[in-house]
């Protein structure tokens, strides 16, 4: 059988509160913290990158793994910030990880579905018994435009996740797609922010596809939401996963422990994977976890894992996702984060 | 601008901290050279570096080459690594003020500079607090 | 092998020469040596720039020079081993005139440096580390040393009011000095409340971006007897490498390359660190005169801040280190340096230092260093 080898988290230690951007745009901060249900998100550093984070996240995923990174024969990236428009990301990741050149490599791009489409790939070849070890990572150092609401959550991070058929710390039970087309959220080619449709990114688009998605991978494979110890629901604020989790009957304590966002931000690639590896940290043998991601434009996927006895042996020997998030912080400036950011205009 | 070839080059040691090891004298080596500088032997080992280490100095650069302009002030240091060789790189994520000598070091991956706004991206390792 | 003298020497004032070029500085410079050996031909040029390229966009300037200065078809070579460059050019012609090969040899110096800003400037002398592991993370010259100044400083105490009374010696000499680009007297105080470049070093530590050339004429004793003027023998020469990274030097506080050319140089003229009356070094940052002063063994190791301190290196001290100014006040076009620590020992030895003469000075010696101490000449200089 086939699921989860190893699996690692990356978070910059920057971060920006809603009160400081709010400040800026004379906007009502705490309307937008209860509204949105987030507090800060993390900032990337002006050294770090989506293939930065996705280094460093697999670094950890490798020492849960334990394996030789030469195995592995497929590294996926998916992101909607790969640092080049053309060139992959994916290659430097291997290169980094020591498993080139015997590797199939692509880049994914879904708005905030790519990390699980990358998952979805490898587990795939890892089942056809085409590699023995697929890498994937869902990373983003996304952006909002200046001003605009989703300023307030764009943030960075990375999860990355190597599958394989042994040693498994968790086994993958069943696998689900539910995909249409709605534009709710997009960049168009030279645009440096991206745009989004307001209130049609709700009901149409982020909760009828991961309504749609849950309720279909739980049929098929014939579960309900009580037979799951926990579930992750795509976050991009606080308030969206607890209001699907509702329409789909789950509890508030399956959520919370891959519930990020309030001091994350939305990591979109890294959205649900994150929520993933937070969970995985606390899991027991034996615990049944549901994920469910959501990229607009728009599609979730949907997994179902069940975690093995590995758990135990394998969680400590890399940092915790949520150590990660709440130690070492560093917070900073709207001025800071402009210039990290590069939204200050320089001189040529 | 050089063409990438000459950062391609380099991309074992950058990445992934690719040494060599003197099979005679274990002497280690980084970046890799041909010749041991201890013991002249020519027969090398692949290894790869632990990247963590103290540091043994630094400074803060406040005038920096203009590819880093945009980066200064950043700290540099100097590290000896467990492998008993130094390396220097910047150190990243830790405030002017708490940085020291001896303080314990471990290498991340991060883009060391860029070459203008339409050249590669040029990433590497540097230092954080361990 | 001959014996082999300094017959002449030339100079011009340095500083930011913005209507020259060149060329037009080497040459003012170069007649000006002629014109001080009394001769009107030389047999070859030997020129130490360590980055026309950089500076000034112009590599193959060994034949530009010999033709500005109306000399072809001479055979020039220019010579490069980072700031170093114009020590290297003196030992290439010493060699040639002492095996006999030419009698009368220019050696000389030059770089133009402002033509650039600033910060290409930086990176033109970064070159000169190692560019894939120190260049490539950001390090500029200042920052090497600055790794150095602080190993210094933690390993023998040394203090930071010590660095900057290297600074406050050698701007004192230099103001002795017409030919200095900055000819002016600082404090401690000043140079600890100067701008901060790479800690704990500031610009007060630091040697300054400057145009300059400096060339000597060398040639056998006995032509220099013949003609009747005064004879300054070149009577130990010293050359030796080391790493160019300082991640790869066991102790970065320590200049091998300089103590084992001044090992060389010390043997090959039959002298001791006592025996120098006068000295010119590499001061291309405070710490470097510091270190160097240990590597050239005149003090013991971790012992240099306390040299200056206690005034061992002044002009009225035992041995008077940089009476030029050094690189810190006189100046330091990078490939003129070397040559311009000879014009300086010559005019000691000959009793020409004007203010700043060190008195009875017979032996004489000068250490000019590449990069973070990667290349070192040492040379020793007497009077007959």
């Amino acid at each position: 059988m086939e699921g989860i080898v190893g699996y690692g988290a990356y978070i910059p230690r920057n971060r920006i509160t809603v009160e400081e951007i709010a400040k800026v745009w004379g906007a009502d901060a705490p309307s937008f913290k209860k509204g949105l249900m987030l507090d800060e998100k993390s900032v990337p550093s002006p050294d770090q990158d989506t293939i930065t984070l996705s280094v460093e996240a697999s670094k950890n995923a490798l020492k849960r793994s334990q394996i030789d990174p030469a195995e592995i024969g497929a590294v996926y990236i998916g992101s909607e910030s790969h640092p080049y428009a053309v060139k992959p990301s994916g290659t430097v990741l291997a290169e980094a990880l020591g498993a080139t050149p015997e590797v199939h490599n692509a880049d994914f791009e879904f708005a905030c579905k790519a990390g699980t489409e990358g998952m979805f790939v490898a587990q795939s070849l890892v089942k056809a018994g085409e590699i023995k070890y697929g890498l994937a990572v869902g990373a983003d150092t996304s952006q909002g435009a200046p001003g605009d609401a989703l300023e307030y959550s764009t943030a960075a991070g990375a999860a990355a996740f190597v599958f394989g058929k042994e040693n498994l710390v968790a086994r993958t039970l069943e696998t689900y797609s539910f995909m249409t087309d709605t534009p709710d959220f997009w960049r168009r080619e030279y645009q440096y922010y991206p745009q989004h449709a307001g209130r049609f990114t709700g009901h149409p688009s982020y909760f009828r596809h991961i309504k749609g998605a849950a309720q279909g991978i739980m049929e098929k494979a014939g579960m309900k939401p009580q037979d799951f110890a926990y579930v992750i629901f795509h976050q991009p604020n606080g308030k969206f996963p607890f209001r699907v989790g509702k329409m789909l009957g789950f509890e508030k304590s399956q959520i919370e422990p891959g519930w990020l966002v309030k001091t994350l931000g939305n990591t979109y690639s890294g959205s649900s994977p994150l929520g993933l590896t937070s969970t995985l940290d606390i899991s027991k043998p034996g615990d049944k976890i549901l994920m469910v991601s959501y990229g607009s434009g728009a599609g979730s996927d949907a997994f179902i894992f069940e975690v093995t006895d590995r758990i135990d042996e394998i969680r400590d020997l890399a940092p915790r996702t949520r150590d990660i998030l709440d130690k070492n912080k560093n917070y900073i400036s709207y001025g800071v984060y402009a210039k990290f950011r590069k939204k200050i205009r320089k001189a040529e | 601008m050089s063409l990438p070839s000459r950062y391609w080059r380099e991309i074992p040691q950058r990445y992934r901290l690719e040494a060599y090891k003197c099979q005679n004298c274990g002497a280690v080596h980084f970046p890799p050279r041909l010749v041991c500088s201890k013991c002249q032997s020519r027969k090398m080992e692949k290894i790869r570096l632990s990247g963590r280490g103290q540091i043994v100095s630094f400074t803060i650069i406040r005038v920096p080459p203009h590819q880093f302009e945009d980066q200064a002030p950043y700290a540099v240091g100097l590290a000896e690594l467990e492998e008993g060789i130094k390396l220097t790189a910047q150190i990243v994520d830790c405030p002017f003020e708490e940085l020291k000598t001896g303080m314990k070091v471990k290498v991340e991956f991060r883009k060391v500079f860029q070459q203008g706004e339409s050249g590669i991206l040029c990433y590497g390792y540097k230092f954080v607090p361990e | 092998m001959r014996d082999v003298a300094v017959m002449g020497v030339g100079m011009t004032k340095w500083g930011e020469l913005w209507e020259k070029s060149l060329r037009n500085i080497f040459v003012e410079t170069a007649l000006q040596a002629l014109d001080d050996a009394g001769i009107d031909k030389i047999d070859s040029m030997h020129v130490g720039s360590m980055s026309s390229g950089l500076f000034v966009g112009q590599e193959h300037i060994a034949s530009l020079l010999t033709d500005y200065l109306g000399v072809n078809p001479i055979p020039c070579s220019r010579v490069e081993t980072a700031c170093a460059s114009g020590g290297l050019a003196l030992r290439t012609g010493f060699m040639e005139v002492a095996c006999g090969m030419s009698d009368v040899v220019l050696v000389g110096g030059i770089e133009k440096m402002t033509d650039v800003s600033g910060s290409e400037a930086t990176y033109a002398l970064g070159s000169a580390a190692d560019q894939e592991y120190e260049g490539y993370h950001g390090i500029t010259f200042p920052g090497l040393y600055a790794l150095i100044a602080k190993a210094h400083m933690e390993k023998y105490n040394t203090t930071r009011e010590q660095l900057a009374q290297v600074a406050v010696k050698n701007h004192s000499n230099g103001s002795l000095n017409p030919l200095a680009q900055f000819p002016f007297k600082v404090t401690v105080d000043k140079v600890l409340n100067s701008v901060m470049i790479a800690d704990p070093l500031r610009i007060l530590d630091c040697s300054p971006i400057t145009d300059g050339a400096a060339a000597a004429i060398l040639c056998p004793v006995d032509m220099v007897k013949q003609k009747g003027k005064p004879v300054i023998k070149v009577t130990g020469s010293g050359h030796a490498t080391d790493s160019i990274a300082l991640a790869h030097r066991d102790d970065i506080t320590w200049l091998e390359a300089t103590y084992q050319a001044g090992k060389k140089a010390y043997g090959m003229a039959d002298k001791k660190p006592q025996d120098i009356d006068v000295l010119e070094v590499h001061d291309c940052f405070t710490i470097a005169e510091i270190c160097v002063l240990e590597a050239l063994g005149i003090v013991e190791k971790g012992k240099g801040g306390e040299a200056v301190e206690k005034g061992l290196s002044s002009l009225d001290g035992k041995i008077p280190v940089n009476t030029s100014g050094g690189l810190k006040a006189k100046g330091h076009p990078v490939g003129a340096t070397g040559i311009a620590q000879v014009i300086e020992i010559v005019k000691q030895l000959r009793g020409e230092g004007e203010k700043r003469q060190v008195k009875d000075a017979r032996v004489g010696m000068t250490q000019n260093m590449g990069g973070s101490g990667g290349s070192t000449l040492v040379h020793i200089f007497e009077k007959e």
